[in-house]
């Protein structure tokens, strides 16, 4: 029974994320301004990022919680970048 | 056994001599001279401790293993004639190291040449000592390099320069044609290996390829020693100093070529071709070189022509293709070395003494320094064949050998003739010599007086000096022994009878050789008069001048062709480069396509892969349909960056982060996570690294002069454009569905898969790949990655901005004019606000990123990660810091030495590899076993972890030094606009400065 509960949940997250994927994957593609993109890239970052932890929970592997968990260290390395880049002209000063 | 150490420890020691003499510090004459003395005689003394084992064509042999699969050994091999040209060069090594010592002068940087010289004695008894031809062509350009170096020692002097670079220029493309004249010969034996070689000769004789391969190799011998048409290279050389002139360009380094000739004799010779090439090659050297030498002003410039006439001598001896010509010609080797370093080092003093070397200004020195003097006239004597001296002997078997009947011919008619007037002439140069600088009055106009003459620079002149006496008078009891043992060495067992007598009774050589005497002394009383009217150059050869030639084939190939090859074929835009490259692409795989038929490539992709898939499962479906979704966001992503590029490069650059999202995802589905992880990384610093590159291209035109703009082309090259990006972009789609939707073929992975735990210790394949299996290769990849990574810093070190983008950025000028409307100063607010806190946080993600790398390194060994991702991993960390804080906040309390990194990655792979042979493994043998340590548990503990290691630091150093070279044109073109931020902005910061200080 959970085990169905399980599976049915992941399939409805799943779903739900990967329609947040697209939702930023839009905003990312249309903008219209940079700032747009960007909190689009990152929120593609985080729900890539979750997307991986369900599929770690579906598969029962925990090497996709590692790749999540180097997401979540690292996968805002590229925004701050790209913020740093709008508000100042350049990434290091 | 210890005669193989030994014999490693004869090539080893000068080599470790070369590093050690490299890092000691400068001004040091005395240290470098007894440590290049030291390694000299220790050579010396092992050579001697080696003859027993090499006498009677006896030989010791040692190999490490290298690339055991290719062929490629480390083969060391003595027999009794590379035992004879051991002990030339480390006897003379000596003697010119002691020479050296009083020759240099205080102020020369005696480290670079004391090291030098070593590496160079080094390389030459790597030639002679090689057992395996690849080898010995290392060594023969490594010899190259060397001498290279030590021509141009005084780079100061243009001369020297020149010199060298012709020197370079003509020895190391003759090494190329060796290189692939000796691969010819190994795929004709089928083994590079010296002894299989020697024994295929009429395998090699009768082959199609004897011809091109006999061509190539005699290409590099013949420009080593300096032969005909290939000898000009050698009195340009004469420009380094004379201790180098003495022992590499008279008694080693161009003996190398008629080693070879020598060496390869019994695999090679014995052919109309080889009597022709080599023969004809020889006899108008040997003329040629005579008679230039007379007509020098330059006293080493009469030595090096006389060396090439000599050279010519050995050459044609060998050509002449008889076992007696071989004897003759080792045995001219030996004399010829013994008495032409004597000769320069008197050169030498002459110069050092008087501070000229123009035959013209010197005259009478016999009274100023009656010692060299003496000795000079007895070396030169010996050079002109005087009797009683070892000269006289070689020359004597030469004249005996040049009357002897050969191939019936032209040639052979006319040698004893040609040879006669050519001795006639290194009669008259030897004459010349010597009344020339030590006869007549006394020197009128020398630029300097001579001073006191130390004595120990004489001592390596006697001691030649004597053992040309020595030889020259009681030849069969000082040389006998070793000249036997040497040929033996060449010919086997069929050594012909020969005796080594000073009297042979009046026989047509003794003829030959007291005319050559009297028509020498007969020449230079001819020419005295011509001679000291000091016209320059000789009569008779007007413009046909091989360095003439070289110099025009140089600015034909350097310049103008290259000219030419530029304008036709290159352009400075990218578009069309691009265009090329991608379109050959597309072509070569269309190419491939066309002729393996279709049927082989596209035709039936999907019957193998998923046909037999299960039931219909609607939760994998389900997912199955979003990941598509996900690939069709990304694949949107792709094609807007693509769009994007030209006009908005920031949304073409997050575009591109959405892309690489998308191929991340899919790898981490398609159980890939090692690549997912590295792709996940590559995408963060690459974001990075163009975001910082972003800040220096030039800015968009804002106008675009629309009236001249030609639509209609325009609209043309785009369209085409398009067409050639979709169709490589749906021809590379097509070939990676061809190959995925195919089972794969029985490859190599099996291999691998099936390895990797047994024999790399390891469960994570593609790890175990790249540091075990295919770790050499990695090698290399690190090695270039090094290499990129210092060319960006290098490049970006002389980088000027485009004009418009000087100017500080946009954003910071329009924040601190808000600052400077603030009250009292609160200056730099702005900045220190920025990213406040998000800047807190990415310092305390400082040690957790630094602790992941660590994890990720650690297991690589097992489970996805490895020294490559940990790397990226550490310099993100470290590019955190730099965002956060920025640069001057960061180099005030962190010292990271990115060049140092990188060195230190490199030597610990290579350390790794070399480590192997310690233990009697080939080249990088991996070694592992499992260690149990407290706390941690059980820890994989293989060698090649520390390759890793490598890796991983190289890694890290490379990508923060490309990162920080960027990162620091921010600092170092414009400055800040406040007044009272402290001065040191301009200076370099401390990162780079130290990394330049190296």
């Amino acid at each position: 029974m959970s085990a169905t509960i399980l599976v049915w949940a992941l399939v409805v997250a799943q779903t739900f994320l990967a329609i947040a994927m697209g939702c930023a994957a839009f905003r990312l593609l249309i903008g219209p301004r940079a700032q747009d993109r960007i909190l689009g890239l990152d929120t593609l970052y985080v729900n890539a990022m979750l997307l991986l932890l369900t599929f770690g929970i579906r598969t029962g592997s925990t090497l996709y919680f590692e790749i999540a968990l180097v997401i979540a260290l690292l996968g805002f390395v590229a925004t701050v970048a790209l913020a740093k880049f709008l508000m100042r002209g350049e990434v290091i000063e | 056994m210890p005669d193989s150490m030994f014999l490693t420890f004869v090539l080893a020691l000068p080599f470790a001599g070369c590093l050690v003499a490299g890092f000691l510090p400068a001004n040091t004459r005395n240290v470098e001279a007894w440590l290049a003395g030291a390694v000299a005689l220790a050579g010396l003394i092992l050579a001697g401790a080696l003859y027993p084992a090499v006498t009677g064509g006896a030989m010791i042999r040692t190999e490490v293993e290298w690339l055991p699969a290719l062929g490629l050994n480390l083969t060391l091999r003595m027999d009794g004639f590379a035992w004879m040209f051991t002990v030339l060069i480390t006897g003379i090594g000596l003697l010119v190291t002691l020479y050296a010592r009083y020759y240099m002068s205080p102020e020369d940087p005696v480290t670079r040449f004391f090291s030098y010289l070593l590496g160079f004695m080094g390389s030459m008894l790597g030639i002679v000592l090689s057992g395996n031809l690849i080898q010995l062509v290392f060594f023969w350009e490594l010899t190259s390099i060397f001498s290279f170096l030590l021509i141009g020692y005084w780079h100061h002097s243009a001369k020297a320069r020149d010199g060298a670079r012709m020197a370079l220029t003509v020895t190391a493309s003759g090494g190329l044609c060796l290189l692939v004249g000796v691969l010819i010969v190994g795929h004709i034996v089928g083994s590079y290996d010296l002894d299989r070689v020697l024994v295929s000769g009429n395998q090699i004789r009768s082959h199609d390829l004897y011809l091109p391969a006999l061509l190539l190799i005699l290409l590099g011998a013949l420009t080593k020693s300096a032969q005909f048409p290939f000898h000009f290279w050698l009195p340009q050389a004469m420009a380094a100093p004379t201790p180098v002139s003495a022992y590499l360009h008279s008694a080693t380094m161009v003996k190398a070529g008629v080693f070879l000739l020598v060496r390869l004799w019994p695999a090679m010779g014995g052919t109309d071709a080889w009597f022709w090439i080599v023969g004809t090659a020889g006899l108008i050297t040997f003329a040629l070189g005579a008679y230039l030498a007379i007509f020098q002003q330059d006293l080493k410039g009469v030595l090096a022509n006389s060396t090439i006439s000599h050279l010519g001598l050995i050459t044609l001896l060998i050509g002449l293709d008889s076992p007696l010509g071989i004897v003759a010609a080792i045995f001219h080797m030996m004399n010829h070395a013994t008495f032409k370093a004597s000769l320069f080092m008197a050169a030498g003093i002459i110069d050092h003494e008087t501070g000229t070397r123009d035959i013209r200004r010197l005259s009478g020195l016999y009274r100023l320094m009656p010692i060299t003097a003496t000795l000079a006239m007895v070396a030169a004597a010996a050079m002109a064949g005087v009797p009683l001296l070892n000269g006289f002997l070689s020359k004597e078997m030469f004249f005996a050998e040049t009357v002897a009947e050969h191939v019936d011919s032209i040639l052979d008619d006319a040698l004893p003739y040609v040879v006669t007037l050519a001795a006639m002439f290194s009669v008259t140069y030897s004459l010349r010599f010597i009344h020339g600088v030590f006869f007549g009055p006394p020197p009128t106009d020398l630029p300097r007086q001579p001073p006191p003459l130390p004595s120990w620079m004489v001592v390596p002149v006697a001691l030649l000096v004597s053992a040309c006496l020595l030889v020259g008078i009681f030849p069969a009891a000082t040389a006998g022994p070793f000249l036997d043992t040497a040929v033996r060495a060449v010919l086997g067992s069929d050594v012909p009878p020969y005796s080594l007598k000073v009297w042979h009774g009046i026989t047509v050589p003794l003829l030959m050789s007291l005319a050559a005497l009297t028509g020498g002394v007969l020449l230079y009383r001819a020419l005295r008069g011509y001679l000291s009217s000091g016209a320059e150059g000789s009569p008779g050869l007007g413009r046909l001048d091989s360095q003439r030639i070289f110099d025009w084939s140089m600015v034909f190939l350097s310049w103008r062709a290259a000219k030419t090859g530029v304008d036709l074929l290159g352009t400075r835009r990218l578009q069309p480069q691009i265009r090329l490259v991608v379109g050959a692409a597309f072509v070569a795989a269309l190419w491939t396509l066309y002729r393996h038929g279709p049927h082989n490539g596209l035709h039936y992709g999907l019957h193998a892969g998923h046909a037999e898939s299960s039931a219909f499962d609607p939760v994998l479906a389900l997912v199955l349909v979003w990941l598509a979704g996900v690939w069709l966001a990304g694949a949107a992503c792709a094609v807007g960056a693509a769009y994007q590029a030209k006009y908005h490069r920031l949304a073409a650059l997050i575009l591109m982060g959405g892309a690489g999202l998308a191929v991340c995802i899919t790898f981490a589905w398609y159980s890939a996570p090692d690549l997912a992880l590295t792709q996940l990384l590559v995408e963060i610093v690459t974001t990075v690294l163009i975001l910082l590159g972003l800040r220096w291209l030039p800015k968009r035109f804002e106008t675009i002069d629309v009236e001249n703009y030609r639509v209609a082309t325009s609209w043309f090259r785009r369209g085409g454009d398009l067409a050639i990006a979709a169709a490589a972009g749906l021809g590379l789609s097509a070939v990676a569905y061809a190959v995925m939707t195919r089972s794969a073929p029985d490859s190599i992975s099996r291999f691998f898969l099936e390895r990797a735990y047994t024999e790399g210790g390891g469960t994570n394949v593609v790890n175990v790949i790249l540091v075990d299996f295919r770790g050499f290769d990695t090698l290399g990849e690190i090695t270039v990655l090094g290499a990129v990574a210092l060319t960006v810093y290098a490049l970006l070190r002389r980088f000027r901005p485009a004009p418009d983008s000087i100017e500080r950025p946009e954003q910071q000028i329009r924040e601190s004019e808000r600052d400077d409307a603030l009250p009292d100063g609160q200056s730099g607010v702005a900045l220190a606000d920025s990213l406040l806190v998000p800047g807190l946080i990415m310092r305390l993600l400082y040690p957790v990123i630094m602790t992941v790398a660590v994890y990720l390194f650690m297991r690589g060994h097992d489970l996805p990660g490895g020294g490559f991702v940990a790397g990226l991993t550490m310099s993100v960390a470290f590019i955190l810091q730099y965002m956060a804080g920025g640069t001057r906040w960061v180099e005030a309390r962190l010292t990271i030495l990115p060049v140092r990194w990188i060195a230190l990655g490199l030597l610990f792979a290579a350390f790794t590899g070399i480590g192997s042979w310690l233990y009697g493994y080939p080249f990088l043998t991996s070694y592992f076993r499992y260690e149990d340590l407290p706390l941690i548990g059980t820890v994989p503990l293989a060698s090649a972890v520390v390759f890793d290691l490598g890796v991983f630091t190289l890694v890290v150093g490379a990508t923060v030094l490309i990162l920080i070279a960027l990162a620091h044109q921010s600092i170092r073109t414009h400055r800040p606009a406040k007044a009272d931020v402290p001065a040191p902005i301009a200076a370099p910061a401390p990162a780079l400065a130290q990394a330049e200080g190296q």
